[in-house]
């Protein structure tokens, strides 16, 4: 059997069922076995949007998500989503081409160092050097990329290991990692005296990370919560773990979270936090975050105990596992005052956000988004504005349903995501949220939404603006520079010229509309929504803590 | 408080192992004082033994890092006390005359090191052991001129019967 054969039926092995890739030179042998094969191949139009397709895949199913990129460019334009993968801890498995092991390190013909390159942003990578390691290596990368704290796997696959045949019947597969043996149960003990800071805290909270939503413990976080009656707060990764229309939901903490939320976290005496790794984007100011708090940190990564902030009780395991020996350890508590004070505090600052101008007000279209959608939407953002508007204002009910670059801060994700999301659901509504400068990196994916049929619907948030960096130039250095688009193309053009249906989108309730139809189609969509330039976000200034937010320009 | 850290770490023997460790402290912001690395009794593994500067948050950090790489196996750090530490130094000393030669084999046979090579106008001493010793024996060589000098990394184990 040649290496390729070995290693398609290896990925269906695996449960491979989709691949997002590029061809290249010195794929040929992989694309000689990959058409004798019934896994679905989707070509893309650039190998970034590989890697985010197979991130949005994972993300929205739980699934290992599986891109392909040649060597040199290939694997170099591959390396942003692999990059993503990692900071969002995300399962992917990337293969990439490479050139003849025996030409390895002579400079031929589109070769780069992928192993050395991928290193510093993947969970870990392989290079089979004969077609003998193929069928373990691809084993590991499945075990590594989704146990654990998830993460991507490379697999540099030189050409000659590809083209070699291999008697599989001498094969021995020996998937033993001695260095790799994740912690899954928490330490009992940890566990009874972080209980006890908990039963004795009068002001505690939960914030939840996207490590609560990898693990999948949504149902034993709410019942946890609800027996202790603590609120759950989340940050932009753990958006969707439980209902934001939940009555023990806080919303978002952080750089733009909900102010309410934020003054919460400086006032509250305990902080549970799961699956969340203390970004500065969640922290801001790691000294004045939660000052007050006894920390309880649950996270699978031992490595992010105490990385920003110090904690005072750490628990390694899984979320899931951890939670269910709380809800059995834990007697139902009273935080009754607390909790019921923060929720009507929250209610009443919630913005009555009804704007009636043109040009539209970005929380207007976010509120007509939310109107349009059902619980099981998947959405999945660009990055900018338009991601914080929807990540503030974007109330998302159910997990895996909220789908966005956070650590990383990709701009050109949500397009590609979206089109992963779809394949992984595909009878899913999947809407995708973009700015205008996020959408146009990634346009190209038009042409692959149309030719693979996808109902995916795009919504480009168009301020002709590359807002965020504009609101921060505007609030710290009085100026803007650089920022403005100001020869954007007319994006229902262009998705014309991709055969996909484009709409123009300028007034008050015609978002809503648009969005309904276009899911009722089925079709391909793409919508145009001219918004607002001058529309801040409230934000928590880089260094300040979390209860110093600005909500407006003026606000000293 | 900044103190010098000894840790030794298991790995598998693999290709880009060195990479991916030198790598994490690159990427990490830790400091590599110097490294040492070589082949344990049992095969496919080695040990590297890497002495660092940093506070208590940076070792504890450190160790958590190399513990996440997947090709490690197991990280420790040695403590001073419990700790045999080990480093080869060759160093090639300006020796034009009799009286300077025999001087020279003089504090090298205090330290217990050996004479590796000698020419008419240069003497090359070979010495193991404490990285403090060498030091030390380099101090009194000095002034004779130093005109070549390699050290290796510190390699360490346990006392007693403990073992990683």
């Amino acid at each position: 059997m040649k290496g390729s054969k070995l290693l398609i039926d290896k990925l269906k092995e695996n449960g491979v069922d989709t691949i997002f890739g590029y061809p290249g030179g010195v794929l040929l042998p992989f694309y000689d076995a990959l058409c004798e094969s019934d896994i679905n191949h989707i070509l893309v139009r650039h190998e970034q949007a590989a890697a985010h397709a197979a991130d949005g895949y994972a993300r929205a199913s739980g699934r290992v998500g599986v891109c392909l990129a040649t060597s040199g460019p290939g694997a170099t334009n591959v390396t942003t989503g692999v990059a993503t993968a990692n900071m969002d801890s995300s399962p992917v498995v990337v293969l990439t081409g490479q050139v003849p092991t025996a030409a390895i390190g002579t400079d031929m013909f589109q070769e780069v160092d992928t192993i050395g390159i991928t290193m510093p942003i993947s969970k870990h990578n392989f290079q089979p050097r004969s077609p003998k390691r193929i069928a373990e290596d691809i084993d590991k990368a499945f075990y590594i990329a989704s146990t654990g704290r998830p993460g991507p796997v490379v697999i540099d696959l030189p050409r000659n290991v590809l083209e070699e045949e291999i008697d599989i019947s001498s094969l021995t597969i020996n998937t033993d990692i001695p260095g790799y043996k994740p912690t899954k149960k928490g330490n009992l003990k940890q566990i009874k005296k972080a209980i006890n800071v908990i039963n004795q805290s009068k002001k505690p909270i939960i914030v939840a990370g996207g490590g609560a939503i990898l693990s999948d413990c949504g149902k034993q976080l709410y019942e946890f919560a609800k027996l202790a009656n603590i609120p759950i707060a989340t940050t932009l990764m753990g958006k969707g773990i439980i209902s934001e229309y939940d009555e023990l939901s806080l919303g978002m903490i952080g750089m733009h979270g909900i102010q309410t939320t934020n003054r919460a976290l400086t006032e509250c005496d305990c902080l549970i936090a799961v699956g969340c790794r203390f970004s500065d984007r969640s922290v801001s100011n790691a000294t004045k975050f939660a000052p007050n708090a006894t920390i309880i940190q649950i996270d699978v990564d031992p490595a992010e105990i105490g990385k920003t902030i110090h904690v005072d009780i750490p628990i390694v395991g899984d979320a899931k596992i951890t939670l269910e020996e709380f809800i059995n350890q834990m007697d139902k508590t009273d935080n009754a005052n607390w909790t019921k004070e923060l929720i009507a505090k929250k209610r009443d600052n919630e913005e009555n956000i009804s704007y009636t101008q043109i040009p539209l007000k970005p929380q207007e279209c976010i509120k007509e988004i939310m109107e349009a959608v059902t619980a099981d939407t998947i959405v999945t953002t660009d990055v900018g504005q338009n991601q914080m508007w929807m990540a503030h204002y974007y109330k998302t009910r159910n997990p895996r349903t909220f789908i966005s670059s956070g650590g990383l801060g990709t701009m050109g994700f949500g397009l590609p995501a979206a089109m992963g999301a779809q394949f992984a659901k595909p009878d899913a509504n999947v809407l995708a949220i973009c700015g205008d400068g996020g959408f146009a990196m990634v346009s190209q994916e038009l042409a692959t939404i149309k030719e693979n049929d996808l109902p995916v619907v795009v919504c480009i948030l168009n301020n002709r603006y590359l807002g965020m960096v504009a609101q921060l130039q505007k609030l710290f250095n009085d100026h803007v520079y650089a920022t403005k688009l100001t020869a954007t193309p007319d994006f229902v053009k262009l998705a014309d010229a991709y055969g996909i249906e484009g709409q123009r989108v300028e007034k008050v309730g015609q978002l809503r509309e648009s969005i309904e139809n276009a899911f009722k189609s089925r079709e391909a969509t793409l919508i145009d929504v001219a918004i607002d330039r001058e529309e801040l976000l409230p934000i928590v200034p880089p260094g300040q803590s979390l209860d110093k937010m600005k909500m407006t320009f003026d606000e000293e | 408080m900044t103190n010098k850290h000894t840790i030794s770490i298991l790995v598998e023997n693999k290709t880009g192992v060195l990479q991916r460790i030198a790598g994490l402290f690159t990427r990490r912001d830790f400091n590599i004082d110097n490294i040492s690395v070589g082949k344990t009794s049992v095969e496919n593994m080695s040990r590297i033994t890497i002495t660092t500067y940093g506070d208590d948050k940076t070792l504890e950090q450190i160790i958590k890092q190399l513990n996440k790489l997947i090709e490690v196996i197991k990280v420790r750090e040695m403590k001073p006390d419990q700790t045999i530490r080990r480093q080869l130094a060759l160093v090639k000393i300006h020796a034009p005359t009799e009286e300077d030669k025999s001087e020279i084999i003089q504090y090298t046979n205090i330290f217990r090191g050996k004479i590796a090579d000698v020419t008419p106008k240069t003497i090359t001493v070979e010495i193991t052991g404490n990285p403090d010793k060498i030091n030390a024996l380099i101090d009194l060589l000095r002034p004779y001129g130093i005109k070549e000098m390699t050290k290796t990394g510190t390699t360490a184990i346990t006392r007693g019967q403990k073992t990683l």
